[in-house]
């Protein structure tokens, strides 16, 4: 095994070798650009960037000339809001955003809020699922985009995203779905599941960072968006700039395994991922699973261990690399809004941990962390007041605290 | 963020962790931060003629809290009370070189230790008289 063990592949994902090997060429003989129509540099490039494509847009059942090539993950979540603000602007100025997003969607839904947009957040239930009938009565006229992720990136849980696109038809409203964070782990239709806008990251699924896109709809209706960025106009105007050949090149290859093995691989994570839970569940007492239990992606398993302060977990745990919405180890200092969302307190929150499984991880490693965890939180536990508290028969939330 | 020595010590190596029984005379708990806030510290002396001669401690929180409550039981003991109840924050952040987001669980520490003289202090009026 090799130490630490990575267990944070919601944050980004190695490289697999067979992508890397794809991409190497079009960083040395084939350097076209692919924006060049008079020489057999750019053809080949442009050849392949639309082979990419093609492969891009078949994971998530488009067409090749519906994916917009962005910089990642983010940079695709603000095309699509502030691309759609900026031109159906006229017919309303009211979006409609989950509560559980992303910070690439959150706080771009404040910017707009702040240049004169109305924004409602929408409510999810405790396991992290979007209240669909406030959603139809937050729909108004004005309505003009509704953005719900597909798979939540901190605790996994899958919005029921057909019948969302489906509202969304019906009340002529477009649909952003962020699936950043699942695109490539379950199967995605945006056809099927009528979807406008789609944000796609190639890092996250063992491609190369730098290079993500954006699905926008070509008929029924078809989507028009301001760009962001201006330029000479590649991606149809939407999005200007050289394109990214290596990354693209990497993000086709990434998208043709991901597809490739994504049957086999689901269940695969998911065995891992039921390994690590029931061996936690079986040999600790107050912990509890965020997120939904079923309707949830195979490579997330975020669980609170109570009365543990998820940094100190991490700092117990040093030889595995994870994750926690504790508030000490988040860039903002605030526990996770997106547990917090869920509605069971901020404790929840201060005492998770989120492991994330991939491609490369083993039944070996699932099981030395396990070991690693239980006597972590083992050990953390004697040193913790409020576990003996619990253990006392004392309610934690009828105690009155001496705040700082 | 990469933690010091000096903490990285103390949380593999906890000084004084434990309990006192708290209805015991000469024994005074401090106890202070809220679940919510994601840390709670316990603090705990045994106090003979104004003498601090045991300290434990228990706590919730990062592994700067966990520090810098371990470091301060360590401190307190053969200390009076009033020298204990001097002690600073700042002398914590200092020998444990936490970084400026951490210097709250000093705070905490400080809070922790003056609580639990306090306790001791209430104990021993409510006996005189």
């Amino acid at each position: 095994m090799k130490f630490p063990i990575f267990l944070d592949n919601m944050s980004t994902t190695r490289v697999d070798p067979r992508v890397l090997e794809e991409m190497l060429p079009y960083f040395s003989e084939e350097f076209g650009n692919a924006a060049s129509r008079n020489h057999p540099y750019g053809w080949k490039a442009e050849q392949k960037v639309d082979e990419s494509r093609s492969r891009i847009a078949r994971l998530i059942h488009c067409g090749p000339k519906e994916i917009v090539f962005t910089s990642g993950g983010t940079e695709s979540c603000n095309l699509a809001i502030k691309g759609v603000c900026e031109i159906y602007r006229e017919k309303g100025d009211h979006l409609i955003v989950g509560t559980t997003e992303h910070r690439a969607v959150i706080d771009v839904a404040r910017r707009m809020e702040r240049s004169g947009f109305r924004v409602t957040y929408l409510p999810v239930d405790k396991t992290g699922i979007a209240d669909l009938e406030a959603l139809k009565k937050e729909i108004t006229d004005k309505t003009i985009l509704i953005a719900l992720m597909y798979g939540n990136h901190e605790i996994g849980t899958i919005h029921p995203v057909a019948e969302i696109g489906k509202i969304a038809k019906e009340r002529g409203v477009l649909y952003f779905c962020d699936a950043a964070a699942s695109q490539g782990f379950v199967p995605m239709d945006v056809e099927a599941m009528g979807i406008d806008l789609l944000a796609l990251s190639a890092h996250k699924i063992y491609g190369p960072k730098g290079i993500g896109a954006l699905y926008v709809r070509k008929k029924n209706p078809r989507v028009r968006l301001a760009p962001i960025i201006d330029g000479g106009g590649a991606e149809r105007g939407m999005r200007s700039g050289t394109l990214n050949v290596p990354a693209i090149v990497g993000f086709g290859k990434a998208c043709e395994l991901a597809q490739a093995e994504m049957e086999t691989e689901r269940e695969r994570l998911w065995k891992l991922n039921e390994k690590l839970k029931k061996a936690i569940e079986s040999s600790l007492d107050y912990v509890h699973l965020n997120g939904h239990p079923t309707q949830r992606l195979p490579n997330i398993l975020n669980m609170s261990l109570e009365f543990v302060e998820g940094e100190s977990i991490l700092m117990g745990i040093n030889d595995i690399a994870v994750s926690s919405g504790s508030a000490c180890t988040t860039a903002t200092l605030e526990p996770s809004y997106v547990l917090i969302a869920l509605g069971a307190g901020v404790e929840l929150a201060h005492t998770s941990i989120r492991f994330s499984f991939g491609r490369f991880n083993t039944e070996e490693e699932i099981d030395f962390t396990a070991k690693r965890v239980i006597e972590t939180i083992t050990r953390l536990r004697e040193m913790s007041p409020l576990y003996d508290m619990a253990k006392e028969g004392i309610d934690l939330k009828n105690v009155t605290w001496k705040k700082e | 963020m990469a933690y010091s020595d000096k903490v990285l010590d103390h949380f593999n190596h906890p000084r004084n962790l434990g309990s006192f029984d708290k209805s015991e005379k000469n024994v005074g708990t401090g106890i202070v931060g809220a679940p919510e806030c994601g840390d709670v510290m316990k603090l705990q002396i045994k106090v003979e003629n104004d003498v601090i001669v045991d300290a434990r401690f228990k706590t919730f929180g990062c592994g700067s809290a966990i520090a810098s409550s371990s470091l301060a039981t360590e401190w307190m003991k053969g200390k009076t009370i009033n020298e204990a109840f001097q002690i600073k924050n700042t002398e914590i952040v200092k020998e444990l070189s936490l970084p400026p987001v951490k210097i709250h669980c000093s705070v905490l520490a400080e809070d922790a230790i003056k609580a639990a003289v306090e306790d001791y202090r209430k104990k021993k009026a409510s006996v005189a008289f």
